[in-house]
């Protein structure tokens, strides 16, 4: 049986890692090459690094994180923000990442999901999806960052995109992301049922359960934090606990 | 000095930096002069079949590497694993290197996710020396859509996903293969990249 994946996530602005509540109100947390290896020490089954300053000048910051990364993690490496085209992905994954997230290049050009895949094959283009609650059972799908609401049916949106190939998507909730309160199960449900590819769950982790619960209650196939792992309220190693003790398989 | 075949294929630098880190003297090469040399030889891969098997033709080693695996370890992994047998449904019916017998075809479980992504647990069909060291419940790194149809005794280690899924392969003598990535499954990954090399007898 296939392992559920406990996913931390750095947020990278300038080399540094940092986490924002909601997107806003950024504070810095520490060496993403450092908070990277203690994650792999602590089980993490897959790291995500994610550009936030993202698209121009910065990303050569992110290819060296990465390529130091890559010299001492060995577990599959994700690296998504400001990917904008085939070529950013081939020197992304060039620097050592094993996916490349596109999130709003994809949702005005949805064709690089699709050319990404066939270059580089399904399994590496994960698809970052912004979602907001619109009303009941409804969601739109925003960018850069959850500013611009770009009216597009959340459902829709990542059925196109597994059919242009998306290997992954990683569903981010606006409404949860930064409150603490858990994942947004009704939109990880909806979505989950609408696609076959794997669904990261990702925004709202606060309390040890939360994981546990999005794994009992959807059929996500992984599951993403990145503040409760930073401030070291939580290992990695006591989400996995938590799930095994509830019978869920993780690794 | 371990050779990592460099004939084109996506991320070899992974495979590189896994044996950089456990400190085994390696190089990625296109060169057959360099294949003839090294104690061990790695074939990675990811992409499709047909494609990838067009590559090692142009890049004129597949006579070598098939000369090569008759008396030295040989690891073959992901992609680099399916290469290994006769021949693959991968888009096309296209021939393999035929250094086991089987077939390489889809993934078949209309009620799974796929591809099969993710950590798996291995399951133990044949003693193997890449399996020193390992407990019984050791998780690998799995990315792929296609996988394996070989006999029994060639079948050292599966998964369940579905139905069995072949998880290390090989002709019993120098020839291994792994459908996930050894360089990518932490500390259990690295324990089996060890075990290959350690095969070649040049290393304590």
């Amino acid at each position: 049986m296939l392992a559920k994946r406990i996913i931390p996530c750095l947020d990278v602005r300038d080399g540094k890692v940092v986490k924002g509540v909601n997107f806003e109100g950024i504070k810095e947390v520490g060496d993403p090459v450092e908070c990277a290896y203690e994650y792999n020490l602590q089980g993490a089954d897959e790291i995500v690094f994610y550009d936030i300053t993202a698209s121009h000048e910065n990303r050569g910051v992110i290819l060296d994180v990465v390529r130091e990364t890559a010299k001492k993690v060995f577990v599959p490496l994700t690296v998504g923000g400001g990917i904008k085209s085939v070529d950013d992905m081939r020197n992304t994954l060039r620097a050592g990442a094993d996916k490349v997230s596109v999130n709003s290049q994809a949702v005005q050009n949805p064709q690089l999901i699709k050319e990404g895949a066939d270059i580089f094959g399904c399994q590496c283009i994960c698809v970052g999806v912004d979602a907001k609650k619109v009303g009941d059972n409804k969601w739109t799908v925003y960018i850069n960052g959850g500013r611009v609401d770009m009216k597009i049916d959340l459902i829709d949106w990542v059925k196109k995109c597994e059919q242009l190939g998306a290997g992954e998507i990683c569903l981010n909730s606006i409404d949860t992301d930064g409150v603490r309160g858990g994942f947004d199960l009704p939109m990880l449900k909806a979505v989950c049922s609408a696609v076959k590819i794997p669904v990261i769950a990702s925004g709202g982790a606060g309390k040890l359960s939360d994981f546990a619960e999005a794994f009992l209650e959807t059929d996500c196939s992984a599951a993403l934090a990145a503040s409760l792992f930073h401030f070291k309220e939580l290992t990695v190693q006591q989400v996995k606990d938590d799930c095994r003790s509830k019978g869920i398989i993780v690794r | 000095m371990i050779a990592i075949i460099d004939y084109g294929a996506g991320n070899i630098f992974s495979v590189k930096n896994a044996l950089d880190y456990l400190g085994f003297e390696n190089k990625l090469t296109d060169k057959k002069g360099d294949l003839e040399k090294a104690d061990a030889l790695i074939l990675p891969g990811v992409g499709a079949f047909p494609w990838a098997m067009n590559m090692l033709k142009l890049s004129g080693l597949t006579d070598v590497i098939k000369e090569q695996a008759q008396f030295k370890p040989f690891l073959g992994i992901c992609l680099g694993m399916q290469l290994l047998f006769e021949k693959s449904y991968e888009f096309e019916e296209c021939k393999g290197l035929g250094l086991i017998g089987g077939y390489v075809d889809k993934i078949n479980e209309p009620e799974l996710v796929i591809p099969h992504m993710g950590w798996n647990k291995l399951v133990y069909n044949h003693g193997c020396p890449l399996f020193n060291g390992l407990g019984d419940e050791e998780y690998v790194y799995f990315v792929h859509s296609y996988k394996a149809f070989c006999d029994n005794k060639n079948l050292y280690a599966y998964c369940e996903y579905g139905s069995k899924v072949p998880a290390v392969v090989s002709d019993g003598k120098y020839v291994f293969g792994c459908q996930f990535h050894p360089e990518k499954s932490g500390k259990t990954g690295l324990a089996i990249l060890e075990n290959f090399v350690k095969m070649t007898g040049e290393v304590k």
